[in-house]
């Protein structure tokens, strides 16, 4: 069995073997999706109001505590163990807003800590977070200066 | 009075719907190609920021609020947005205004990962 033949064979195999998997559920987990990070951006939505009332904060100080309080609140659930058995079925709902990258920096920094305090809870901090700030800093900075750029020349 | 109590509600909905169509996509994403949770988080800041860059975010976040700024493409935003800013005072700001913006969010990142790294051991053992 050669060639062409043993590549139909392995396909067949495969299909065999994937018949077996459960199906996706795709409406469902969008669903769950949707609800958990709908529910997320509300909180977010509420501590804005929350913050502009009782301490009459605004603008950038008003969204950079924002942030803040929601990154405690990841960082915290994450260390009771909560925020991973919510991601277990929210998926994408707790993997994307603010609270996931709270959880992808302070979930390596747990499981490494027995590593050392220098190459395994500092080092691995960042193993999900280095790539964001990376290309973000990247992005950041081209805008800045394409802006920069754009602006001596009075385009923008 | 009631009209501000609606503006309220209506704020809340609007948060809400975008925040978790924001999700939904990524749920999709991930339903369909198998990336990994680190991939999908630097696609959507990637997003975000060039979404920013071109001026685009904006009407979103004035629209929808924290449905726009809580997701991690609200990251990126603030940091395209951090370098526009800059670029207005100085080629210096320009270039640090990005982590300049973003600074509030690192910071606490890393202090509570810290703590909590610190006080609570692992649970994830059992996945």
């Amino acid at each position: 069995m050669t060639g062409k033949h043993k590549e139909n064979f392995n396909q067949n195999y495969l299909n065999y073997v994937n018949s077996f998997d459960p199906p996706t559920k795709h409406f469902k987990n969008c669903f769950r999706a949707f609800m958990v990070g709908g529910l997320i951006c509300c909180i977010g939505q509420f501590l804005r109001y929350m913050l502009e009332r009782l301490f009459g904060l605004s603008g950038d100080v008003l969204a950079g505590t924002v942030s803040i309080f929601l990154i405690f609140l990841g960082t915290f659930l994450t260390g009771l163990g909560v925020y991973d058995r919510i991601g277990r079925n929210a998926g994408a709902g707790s993997i994307v807003p603010i609270t996931g990258f709270a959880n992808s920096v302070a979930s390596p920094a747990m499981e490494f800590k027995t590593e050392g305090f220098i190459y395994g809870l500092a080092a691995k901090m960042f193993i999900v977070a280095g790539p964001i700030i990376v290309y973000g800093v990247l992005v950041g900075a081209t805008t800045g200066i394409v802006y920069y750029i754009l602006g001596l020349f009075g385009v923008v | 009075m009631f009209a501000e109590y609606w503006e309220i509600i209506f704020m809340f909905v609007k948060a809400f719907t975008v925040g978790g169509l924001i999700c939904v996509i990524a749920q999709i994403i991930i339903n369909y190609t198998d990336l990994t949770a680190g991939r999908i988080l630097v696609y959507f800041m990637l997003a975000g920021a060039v979404l920013q860059a071109f001026g685009l975010y904006q009407y979103l976040v004035d629209f929808a609020g924290a449905g726009a700024t809580v997701p991690i493409s609200g990251f990126g935003y603030l940091l395209a947005k951090g370098g526009m800013e800059g670029a207005k005072e100085g080629l210096f700001a320009a270039v640090t205004g990005p982590l300049m913006a973003a600074s509030a969010g690192v910071t606490a990142a890393v202090i509570f990962s810290f703590l909590v790294a610190v006080i609570f051991r692992s649970r994830s053992k059992y996945n």
